[in-house]
């Protein structure tokens, strides 16, 4: 093996490490693995990982095509496996983004709108979802997206289930391959 | 009380080391040639000078950050925004039972100009405060010229996001950002854009991991997108963060690749309470009442997640928030 080979974490293959409690408790830390989260999601569906207020960071397995969605804040999507095409599009209709709303809305169907480009994007890519800009991802195999954000209506908030309660990490959580 | 005078910036003879001295209200500043001699009016302490100048390089180029700096368990500072504590043993239990600690409260820009003028004159020119010490030279012996090339880097701090127009530039061999030498497996193809004319502004991709895989510093957190007040705050890390980061409020890790280890200890006490281990994909919060620092065996890249919202220490200090982010 290269002694520096770079490590990265996909849905295939990830290792987890975890809390090792001397005085406090394990959900202090909020410890999750954001593609064993995505490996449990269902397609498009935006799991909290982080909270920070009314700020979070979203795992979100990217498996076939999304529904279109837009917010009234810039969003960024950063691919941490797989290959994602991100399709941006401007609507018509500026009532579609609620002004100060929190996250990002779905939208019913296709937004009749110009079209803005696309961005075919890999590991590591990151991609600018602007402010009013109606988005739509399509992956053709099981990929993850990272995303910054706000909570929204469709942020899907599980900690219980997604984080280390126990004051040791499980043993059988140290490796994972599919 | 501020003390808000400017600094004298230093003693303009040189010591026997070849170094300057330099005072800031009742704090004093001393170098040999291997260790930082700091005194107080009711204590003194010495720090190994590699550690001081890595630390006060990041305390300068961050702003004095969110919350406390600890240089090691005795030195370091409080950002109050406008104002900064410096303080010896405030929070080490023993030093504070003790009655041996202190504390004193400058205005930003004098305590800023008072590090700066340390750097300048203490860091060699074999020595780079932000290397890995697998990447510098030494930082001790007697006086040996400068180095402020290394000591006054750009700090990136995206308006938007890396690479869109108008805003921070992707790193490139061309402007001067090699790939690390521990990064060179790390795949550099661009995202594949394609923008509709008139919008070549908005349809923005970046490859965030080559970006990193070509940062020259370590432990420096630095903006690459903003979403309102969350901050993506990625950086390198290798060997040891070289200060014990104090929270003023919660901050979340991404490791986006290969390990790290935290030592996370209480904030005001430095008792020790876990040690997290985090793998690529792992996400952990720290809380708003901890200390932390972090080992990195080989060059990581970790995601640094703030918020940046003004009012925060005052919430989080008043009991007005939870230390943890989540409760379940």
């Amino acid at each position: 093996m290269a002694p520096n080979r770079t490590r990265f974490g996909s849905l295939a293959h990830f290792e987890k490490g975890g809390v090792e409690v001397i005085k406090d408790d394990a959900r202090n830390y909020v410890f999750s693995n954001l593609f064993e989260v995505a490996s449990k999601a269902r397609p498009y569906e935006k799991v909290a990982v982080g909270k920070n207020i009314e700020y979070v960071i979203e795992a979100i397995r990217a498996e076939g095509t999304s529904g279109w969605r837009v917010a009234c804040q810039d969003e960024f999507a950063l691919v941490m496996d797989g290959e994602v095409e991100v399709r941006l599009l401007k609507p018509d209709d500026g009532s579609l983004v609620p002004a100060g709303g929190k996250g990002s809305i779905p939208l019913s169907g296709s937004p009749p709108g110009r079209k803005m480009g696309h961005v075919r994007a890999r590991r590591g890519h990151m991609t600018l979802l602007p402010a009013g800009a109606a988005y739509q991802f399509h992956a053709g195999s099981p990929s993850v997206i990272l995303l910054q954000t706000l909570a929204g209506r469709d942020t899907v908030e599980r900690w219980a289930e997604i984080c280390q309660t126990a004051p040791r990490p499980k043993p059988n959580s140290k490796e994972v391959t599919r | 009380m501020t003390t808000d005078t400017l600094p004298e910036l230093g003693s303009i003879e040189p010591n026997p080391h070849g170094y300057r001295d330099f005072t800031l209200g009742k704090f004093s500043f001393g170098r040999d040639e291997y260790f930082v001699h700091v005194r107080w009016p009711n204590g003194t302490h010495m720090l190994a000078v590699d550690a001081f100048l890595r630390a006060i390089q990041r305390d300068v180029a961050w702003g004095f950050f969110y919350g406390i700096v600890n240089f090691d368990t005795v030195i370091g500072t409080v950002n109050h925004y406008g104002t900064v504590d410096l303080f010896a043993g405030r929070f080490n239990a023993q030093y504070r039972q003790a009655g041996l600690d202190y504390s004193e409260n400058f205005k930003t820009d004098a305590i800023s100009r008072l590090f700066e003028a340390i750097l300048a004159d203490w860091t060699n020119a074999t020595f780079d405060p932000f290397a890995s010490p697998a990447e510098t030279g030494s930082a001790f012996g007697p006086k040996n010229g400068s180095n402020k090339r290394a000591i006054t880097r750009h700090r990136v701090t995206a308006k938007r996001m890396i690479g869109a127009p108008g805003d921070e530039p992707v790193r490139t061999d061309d402007n001067g950002f090699p790939i690390n030498r521990q990064f060179t497996d790390v795949t550099q193809d661009a995202p594949e854009v394609h923008a509709e004319p008139g919008f070549e502004d908005q349809v923005v991709s970046v490859n965030l991991f080559a970006y990193l895989s070509r940062s020259d510093v370590t432990w420096n957190p630095s903006v690459v997108s903003v979403c309102k007040n969350s901050l993506y705050c990625p950086t390198t890390e290798e060997y040891i963060l070289p200060i014990i980061h104090g929270n003023d409020r919660v901050e979340w890790f991404v490791q986006l690749s290969d390990e790290i280890q935290w030592e996370v200890e209480d904030r005001d006490t430095g008792a020790v309470r876990a040690r997290v281990t985090m793998k690529a994909g792992d996400v952990a919060a720290m809380p708003a009442d901890i200390r932390h620092r972090g080992f990195s065996p080989k060059r990581s890249m970790l995601l640094v997640w703030e918020n940046a919202s003004p009012e925060l220490p005052a919430l989080y200090a008043a009991g007005k928030m939870p230390p943890a982010p989540v409760q379940f």
